[in-house]
Parts: C-alpha cells; sequence; structure tokens
C-alpha cells in the first residue's frame, strides 16, 4: 500500500553537473545526475555527507543554479524558490521572535492570506503535529524536535506539493527522531505530498522511503536506486528492513574497499 | 500563611533595599565630609544645601527653564540621528559594495571626536541651536548606524533562506526578516547614542551656550553658586538615569524572544 503506483513524474533532473571552482582548484560536487521522482512519492537521497545530496536538494528548490544540465518539475524549468515546493531545514529555521502560531502563520501571509483564514489554518497544522498548547511559545522555549515540529507544520501550511527535508532530523536525539519519523510517515500519506528527503542515516531512509537513491561522493553520483517494497508502517526490526539494510551497507563497504 | 506572606513582603523590601544602599552610603559621606570639616563646604556643598537650591530653583522655573533647552537640543540633534542613520545602516548592512566604498570614511569620521568638530560647526553654523544639534548629532549618529550595520549583517542566511523557500518578495523578506532580527542590535545602538547625545550636549553647552543644564553648571561656578552648581549636575545625572532605564525597558521588551537578556 504504501508504495502505491505513482505514474506521473514530478521532478525530472536531468544530467545535473555542479562544479565548485576557485583559483586552483575546482570540485565537482555532483556529476551528471539523472533522476525522476514521482508524483506523491517519498524519495530519500542517502549519502556520506560530502557526497553532494544537500546540493542536489538545494538545486532542485531553486537555491542553486547546475552548472550543467536541469531539473524540471512538472515539465518546467526550475529557477527560484517557488512556495509550491517548501524546504524544511536541519536548523530548523524558524523565526525566533515569532510565537509557533506565528511562525506557522509565516507562509500564508506571504501568500496574502486575511488573519482569520490563517488562524484557522494555523490551528490544523499546529494540531497534525502534536503542539497544541504551546502556540503562544516562543522557539527559545521549545527543545530541538518541537522546532522541527514548527517547522513542519510552517511548511505543511502553505499546502505545497513538494516538501523539500535537508536533514530534518539530523539535530535531535535517537528517541525523538523515530517518533518525528513515524509521525511524517502518518502526514505524508493523508496529505498526499512528494516529499524528497535528504539523510545519511540508513534507517531513516529505510523507515521513510518508497525509493533510495545511495549517492556516493567524489564526484558526487548516484551510486544505485533502490526501491522498498514494504507496507506501512513499517518495523525496523522486519526480515525485509534488515535485508535492506544490509544491501546498503554493501554498497558502502565496497565503495570504502575502492578507495 | 499571614506569616508566609510578610516573610515575603520583607524579602522584597530587602531585595529594593539592596539596589540603593551604597547609594545612601554615599549621600551620607557627602553630607557629613563638609559638616565635620575635612572638605571645604565652599567647594563641596552637602546633599542637603544641593536640595535646599535644587528646590528654589525648581520653584523659580529657572531649572525647568535650562533642563527644556538641554532637553529640545539633545533630543532634536539625537532624533536626527536616529532618522538618517537606521536607514544609511541597512543600506550599508545589505549592500557590501557600498559598505565597502564607505569604511573607510566611516571609520576615519568615527574616530574625529564630535567636541573638536564643534568649532568647525560653529564655523559654518553660527553660534545659535544649529550648531549645538549639529555636534550632538555628530555624536550620536555612530553608535546609531555601526550597530544598524551589524544587526543587518548578523541575520541568520538560514532565517533569510526560509523566507525566500515560502516565496518570500524582496520586500516582505526585508520586513518580516531583516527588520525583526536586527532590531535588538539597533536599539542597543539607539540607548548608546541617546547616552552620548547628553554628555556631548553638556560639553558643547560649556564651550558654547547662553542657556541649558551644561551652561548653567559652568555659569553657577562662575559666580560662586555651588549648591546651584550641584543641583544642575545632580539633574543632568537624573536626566541620564531616566534615559537609561527608559531605553534599557524598550530593549528588554523588544527582546524578549532573545536568549538571556543581559542588560545593565
Amino acid at each position: 500500500m504504501g508504495s502505491a503506483v505513482h505514474d506521473n513524474i514530478k521532478i525530472a533532473i536531468r544530467d545535473v553537473t555542479k562544479l565548485y571552482s576557485n583559483n586552483s582548484h575546482s570540485l565537482i560536487a555532483l556529476d551528471a545526475i539523472n533522476l525522476e521522482i514521482m508524483d506523491g512519492e517519498f524519495f530519500c537521497l542517502l549519502g556520506p555527507s560530502g557526497c553532494g545530496k544537500s546540493t542536489l536538494l538545494n538545486i532542485m528548490a531553486g537555491f542553486e543554479k547546475p552548472t550543467d544540465g536541469k531539473v524540471l518539475i512538472e515539465g518546467g524549468e526550475i529557477a527560484a524558490p517557488n512556495p509550491r515546493y517548501v524546504t524544511v531545514f536541519q536548523d530548523y529555521g524558524i523565526f525566533p521572535w515569532r510565537t509557533v502560531q506565528e511562525n506557522v502563520e509565516f507562509g500564508l501571509e506571504i501568500k496574502g492570506i486575511e488573519v482569520n483564514e490563517r488562524k484557522k489554518i494555523a490551528e490544523v497544522f499546529i494540531k497534525m503535529v502534536g503542539l497544541v498548547g504551546f502556540e503562544m511559545r516562543h522557539p527559545i522555549e521549545l527543545s530541538g524536535g518541537m522546532k522541527q515540529r514548527v517547522s513542519l507544520a510552517r511548511a505543511l501550511a502553505v499546502n505545497p506539493e513538494i516538501i523539500f527535508m535537508d536533514e530534518p532530523f539530523g539535530a535531535v536525539d535517537a528517541l525523538t527522531r523515530m517518533k518525528l519519523q513515524e509521525e511524517l510517515v502518518k502526514i505524508w500519506r493523508e496529505e498526499n505530498k512528494t516529499i524528497v528527503f535528504v539523510t545519511h542515516d540508513i534507517d531513516e531512509a529505510i523507515y521513510l522511503g518508497d525509493r533510495i537513491a545511495v549517492m556516493s561522493s567524489m564526484p558526487g553520483r548516484i551510486k544505485s536506486l533502490l526501491d522498498v517494497p514494504m507496507n506501512r508502517p513499517r518495523l525496523r526490526t522486519e526480515n525485509d528492513f534488515l535485508r535492506i539494510k544490509e544491501k546498503i551497507y554493501l554498497e558502502f563497504f565496497e565503495y570504502a574497499d575502492k578507495k | 500563611m499571614g506569616k508566609h506572606v510578610r516573610e515575603k513582603a520583607s524579602k522584597k523590601m530587602w531585595k529594593s533595599f539592596k539596589k540603593v544602599i551604597l547609594l545612601l552610603v554615599f549621600l551620607l559621606i557627602w553630607e557629613l565630609l563638609p559638616a565635620f570639616g575635612i572638605i571645604n563646604k565652599t567647594f563641596f556643598a552637602p546633599p542637603s544645601e544641593v536640595f535646599v537650591a535644587l528646590v528654589r530653583l525648581l520653584i523659580s522655573g529657572e531649572l525647568w527653564i535650562h533642563t527644556s533647552i538641554s532637553l529640545k537640543r539633545a533630543f532634536t540633534g539625537f532624533s536626527i540621528a536616529a532618522i538618517t542613520m537606521i536607514p544609511l545602516g541597512f543600506l550599508m548592512g545589505w549592500y557590501n559594495d557600498f559598505e565597502e566604498i564607505a569604511d573607510g570614511l566611516v571609520q576615519t569620521l568615527r574616530q574625529t571626536s564630535s567636541l573638536s568638530l564643534f568649532p568647525v560647526f560653529i564655523l559654518f553654523l553660527g553660534i545659535g541651536e544649529i550648531s549645538k544639534i549639529a555636534v550632538i548629532f555628530w555624536g550620536a549618529q555612530w553608535p546609531i548606524l555601526l550597530n544598524t550595520i551589524s544587526g543587518v549583517r548578523s541575520v541568520d542566511p538560514l532565517l533569510i533562506k526560509s523566507a525566500r523557500s515560502m516565496g518570500s518578495s524582496a520586500v516582505s523578506l526585508f520586513g518580516k526578516v531583516v527588520l525583526p532580527s536586527s532590531l535588538p542590535s539597533i536599539i542597543t545602538g539607539v540607548r548608546l547614542s541617546a547616552t552620548h547625545s547628553i554628555i556631548v550636549l553638556v560639553a558643547a553647552e560649556m564651550i558654547g551656550a547662553k542657556s541649558g543644564l551644561g551652561y548653567s553648571v559652568i555659569n553657577w561656578e562662575y559666580n560662586f553658586m555651588i549648591p546651584e552648581m550641584y543641583a544642575a549636575i545632580v539633574t543632568l545625572a537624573v536626566l541620564g538615569l531616566i534615559t537609561n532605564y527608559a531605553l534599557v525597558w524598550l530593549e528588554k521588551t523588544t527582546t524578549k524572544w532573545k536568549e538571556d537578556v543581559m542588560i545593565t
């Protein structure tokens, strides 16, 4: 059920190359990446730090331009950040001078939605991420996990088609992380969004993704693309889960041996 | 329970008493030194006499005339500084090129003592109000300008990125992210400027004025009206205290969202 058939291509990455160069050196961060991400899919980009996964996400979200190649979202080339595709960051990026409620309303303000409507929408998503009772708090009073919930609610509130998530649970403790993963899957299934999720955590990628693109670094490439043919909610102790985990481990060790 | 409340009340009283205890000791010593003839009373009027002079000056209205003139000068110079330097600071903080071009000039001018420029202002603007306001403006502008620049500079790039991700335009980015984020730093600048305005004001009035509190201090000293001189000094101190506390309060209320607001 979780890996339903998605037949519309939402994001098409065509020969995307990214070079960073200064006077003497140039670094190939991404080397001719080709990917297709389907509508409604939960897609994970998995790789060690420095493999260019965040760079690829930044290019998809319109924050960076590729040196070569292009990213098409629903057939159109992406040139700048677009509120239909919202990004959630590892360090939350929520506004410290705004309360939880005001943070969630931020994107709605930008959209020009009027006050009462804003309040109503914010209420829905504050409830969805489990922050009822914390509406009037400032971020300084919240734990890391709660801050990320605010960030997620703020992203969901603008009703985006795609949510780009850049290691969103990287800064929270392991137990909170699992809880957040569980809730994210639940929300994703209810809300029918396309999610592109960057992580370096193998378990996280298997728990969340319909598909996983395993990346290698220097230069950043897609090493392999795997399906996760498991029902949801998934169990981290299931045989299938462990089998896929082993497969991914092997990919990394093989890679390490070659070096 | 009644006992508990009483204990709480006495604790509170002790807390406020602690804050003024040294001040009271200071006043006591000030009162006693001339009384015992340790310091010549003629030069060091005790607080009791200063207080009498203060009341006399208040009743005659003389003190208020000088105070209001001084306040007007300080406030005008300070306001012009705030109105012009906050926008300029935003421009310089936001546009790197602008700041790089202006930096050399700003640093040089900033290090030029306001008071050393007072004669220049008098040459160009005459001995009227304008030269005094100009010199106060000159001194007051720097903390506001520099704090605004650093406030804008230190906006977290991630906040800008997430605002852009939500589709913020340049205008809303400024109003909803850059401005609120740099506000604490700007208010600190404003507070420093306000304190600085009073310092420059007094010096300017001592050098070239026929009214105001700074002039009064010098004038009453020339005329050997020592208790009156101290009364003017005390008034200046009180003005400084009120200004600082008012701005600390403003700073605290606008930056409640920040961690560990430690301001004195």
